[in-house]
């Protein structure tokens, strides 16, 4: 009943929940060495965090960092408590709340950009379309028969939905996204 | 190579080169252990082998490997030294995870170094494989698979950081057995630690330190809250808050972790609290305006009720671990940092107030406290024709004073009577699972302090149904000549969860019987140990001192009263100022203690 307010696992955390969740983007530093991803995955699982959308990828080969990207939801407590527990983890060298920065910096969000790839069939006039409305998404032509197309487009994840949405009556029958990469604006690094 | 000298580099020379089980046993050495707890199997005979070749280590063969991981720990927690335990792959590792989560969740410094198939044989489902990394993430600090014998040194020095810095815990090094036979290169642990990623914070914001002092100087009702942090901390992080309390004159309580680090027999001294804690323990902490929090973590068992723990108070916590901070209870002014280096500033901060507070401020608090304290929470009735288990544990301890003693538990209602009855006047000689509550926890846990401390009186104190749990250990102790003494408070039930389902759900004891329970004296004999057997109120104080003067391990059945509660108590739901008191826990105020909302809690 009071599941989703037990974030901290208390069996007295019973007063209901009254602040509300926001989704942050959460940058973290690693050490690229084996098994960093599954503990990172693992707080979240264990203590009951949300995963909106999660990339990771080596950043620094030379230094051996990894950069992971989470999108995450949360009541600023437990926001709070989910970069310190991430801090905890011995492989972790920093941990950045993107969407704290950003609003420290008068700004509402981090840039946020995805990739994702569409693949559409179809013939005829739905082709046209969809060539189209490619066009005004700014999505590029990566592999075409005559009855499909990929198509690769970027941007924030909401234009991606959009465009999704939009292909599904034009034939859509596969999409594979990213998931979010982010960094905050200025000259500032992480 | 440009090198164009004939001298090899120091990491080459020979010496330097070894197997990976000689690495091993070179690198506990030159990180101090002297004992080490484990059992073999097929996967660590290379390192087995080698202890058998040497006399600077000691191993203390145990029989199960939860007795392992539970004597490392009570080695560690009454030495402050790290514990160490040997396992093998697939089951030896398995049954480490009890121990393991133990020792994440009190904080203890534990290395525990596994076998693992090899490397060549890793993810076919082999003989006794099991993903030892993946198992034991989530219960460790920290974990490696050794792939590189050439790592292995590195590694172990890493591990032994890790487990007694910053806030302690729990490590695993897995070791598959191909890289235990490989030779490589042994690397000295180095001057500085190398590893970026891991560097806790020793010494606090001398801001926030200063502003703690503030508020604490302008409390009219303030109160210590502190925990097994200021055990961690070392000897001196005790002395400091003792001296804190000696200038400040607050009354301090402790988690049932922290017990020790301020004497028992102190003035200020409110009693541990908590939710079997004391009356004027838990309503300080329930009325006061400032609240000091000390390597602590505001625990469920501690705050009772979250939003009604504490209402009027401004708080300040000092602690080590960031992700303690904020947790569970919001505090007003962060500390981050070691408790031994915060304490020292705040003492030196608190000498140099330009006007200390007058005694008046808190006079109002301590008379109140008074009148808590006169509702005597402890109290029970007595009884000359059975042996109430309150009154047993008082006789023991009265038994033990004069002699260098240390005391474990299991888990249940004896472990909280313990914890009310016996006092403590030094850190590190109270051992208990706090956190994970392990029934089975305090036999092997007495045989690791026995081994650090050969002369000290050890008793494990124990219910019937916990101590069943490792009861093997008996034949370890025999082994190793560790006179730890049993002291089993046989109430034929077990206890606590009899009490809670009196409490919660209708009295319908539910498998709570300890049923076909062994005879005890029979079963320390069975063992080469001495049983001993009391039910007689009038037979106990001698046969406790016989108890205390037999030079060989014991098993005390000492039979108590079957029904009592453990009282005082904060029902599951309530707050600090809704406690059960034992003079008001009649059958029927039990059984409505808890409503429907509570029981559906822990």
């Amino acid at each position: 009943m009071n599941a989703h307010q037990q974030p901290t696992g208390s069996a007295y955390f019973i007063a209901p929940e009254t602040a509300k969740a926001e989704s942050h983007t959460l940058s973290v530093l690693v050490s690229n060495e084996p098994g960093v991803l599954a503990r990172v995955i693992g707080l979240f699982s264990g203590r009951g965090y949300n995963i909106e959308s999660l990339t990771v990828s080596e950043t620094e080969h030379e230094a051996h960092l990894s950069r992971i990207t989470i999108v995450t939801r949360g009541t600023p407590t437990v926001l709070e408590q989910i970069k310190a527990q991430l801090e905890r983890i011995v492989p972790v060298h920093r941990v950045v709340d993107l969407t704290v920065r950003a609003h420290a910096l008068g700004q509402e969000r981090p840039i946020e950009r995805e990739v994702a790839l569409v693949k559409v069939v179809g013939q005829g006039d739905r082709r046209a379309e969809t060539l189209r409305l490619a066009d005004a998404f700014h999505a590029k032509v990566v592999d075409a028969t005559v009855e499909h197309f990929i198509l690769e487009i970027t941007g924030k994840s909401s234009k991606i939905d959009q465009f999704v949405a939009i292909m599904k009556p034009l034939g859509l029958v596969e999409v594979c996204r990213t998931g979010i990469a982010a960094m905050n604006r200025g000259p500032q690094g992480m | 190579m440009t090198d164009t000298n004939n001298q090899t580099p120091d990491n080459q020379t020979p010496d330097n080169r070894m197997t990976g089980a000689e690495i091993v046993l070179k690198a506990l050495k030159d990180n101090g252990v002297e004992h080490i707890f484990g059992y073999p199997g097929g996967a660590v005979l290379p390192i087995y082998d080698e202890i058998f070749q040497q006399d600077d280590i000691k191993h203390i063969l145990v029989r199960h490997e939860q007795g392992a991981g539970h004597a490392a720990e009570g080695y560690a927690r009454s030495t402050g030294k790290v514990g160490v335990m040997l396992v093998t792959s697939g089951p030896g590792a398995t049954n480490a995870v009890t121990p393991l989560q133990d020792a994440l969740m009190d904080s203890v410094p534990l290395v525990c170094l596994s076998g693992q198939v090899p490397t060549t044989l890793i993810g076919s489902d082999a003989f006794q494989e099991c993903d030892t990394v993946g198992i034991t993430r989530p219960c460790t600090k920290h974990n490696w698979l050794v792939k590189d014998v050439n790592e292995l040194a590195g590694i172990i020095h890493e591990a032994f950081r890790i487990a007694q810095t910053g806030r302690p815990g729990p490590v695993v090094v897995d070791i598959p057995k191909d890289i235990q036979f490989a030779t490589g290169t042994y690397t000295p642990k180095p001057e500085i630690a190398q590893n970026t990623s891991y560097q806790p914070r020793i010494q606090g914001d001398i801001n926030a330190i200063q502003a703690a002092i503030e508020l604490m100087a302008s409390a009219r009702r303030p109160i210590l809250y502190t925990g097994g942090g200021v055990v961690n901390s070392g000897p001196g992080a005790s002395r400091l808050l003792r001296e804190l309390v000696e200038l400040s004159d607050f009354p301090i309580t402790s988690t049932l972790m922290g017990l020790g680090a301020y004497p028992a027999s102190g003035k200020n001294w409110l009693g541990m609290l908590g939710m079997h804690g004391s009356y004027e323990a838990n309503m300080a902490m329930h009325d006061c305006d400032v609240m000091v929090c000390i390597g602590a973590r505001f625990d469920d068992r501690i705050t009772g009720r979250l939003n009604a723990f504490s209402p009027n108070s401004r708080k300040v916590h000092i602690d080590i671990d960031p992700s303690s901070i904020n947790k569970n209870v919001h505090v007003d002014i962060p500390i981050l940092g070691d408790v031994g280096s915060v304490l020292e500033d705040m003492v030196r901060l608190w000498r140099a107030l330009p006007k200390k507070p007058a005694k008046a401020q808190t006079e109002e608090w301590w008379s109140q406290i008074n009148r808590w304290q006169a509702r005597k929470s402890f109290s029970y009735k007595h009884s000359n024709d059975v042996i109430m288990p309150q009154y047993a544990l008082q006789r023991l301890f009265e038994a033990t004073r004069g002699h260098d003693t240390y005391i474990t538990t299991e888990v249940g209602q004896h472990q909280m009577w313990a914890a009310q009855f016996i006092e403590f006047e030094e850190p590190n000689r109270w051992m208990t699972s706090g956190g994970l509550g392990t029934m089975g926890y305090g036999l092997p846990a007495a045989i690791g302090v026995q081994v650090a401390h050969p002369d000290a009186l050890v008793i494990d104190v124990a219910g019937d149904a916990s101590i069943q749990m490792c009861i093997q250990e008996m034949s370890c102790a025999i082994q190793h000549n560790l006179p730890v003494k049993i002291f089993i408070l046989n109430n034929q039930y077990m206890g606590m969860v009899r009490q809670w389902q009196q409490l919660l759900h209708g009295n319908r004891l539910s498998n709570s019987y300890t049923e076909a329970m062994p005879d005890f004296v029979k079963l320390a004999e069975a063992y080469g140990a001495v049983g001993m057997y009391c039910d007689d109120p009038k037979e106990l104080d001698g046969k406790i001192e016989e108890m205390i003067a037999v030079k060989k391990p014991v098993i005390f059945d000492c039979r108590v009263a079957n029904l009592a509660n453990c009282f005082p108590m904060i029902p599951s739901g309530k707050a600090h100022n809704e406690m059960l008191l034992p003079d008001e826990a009649t059958d029927e105020a039990v059984a409505n203690a808890i409503d429907a909302k509570g029981r559906q809690l822990v």
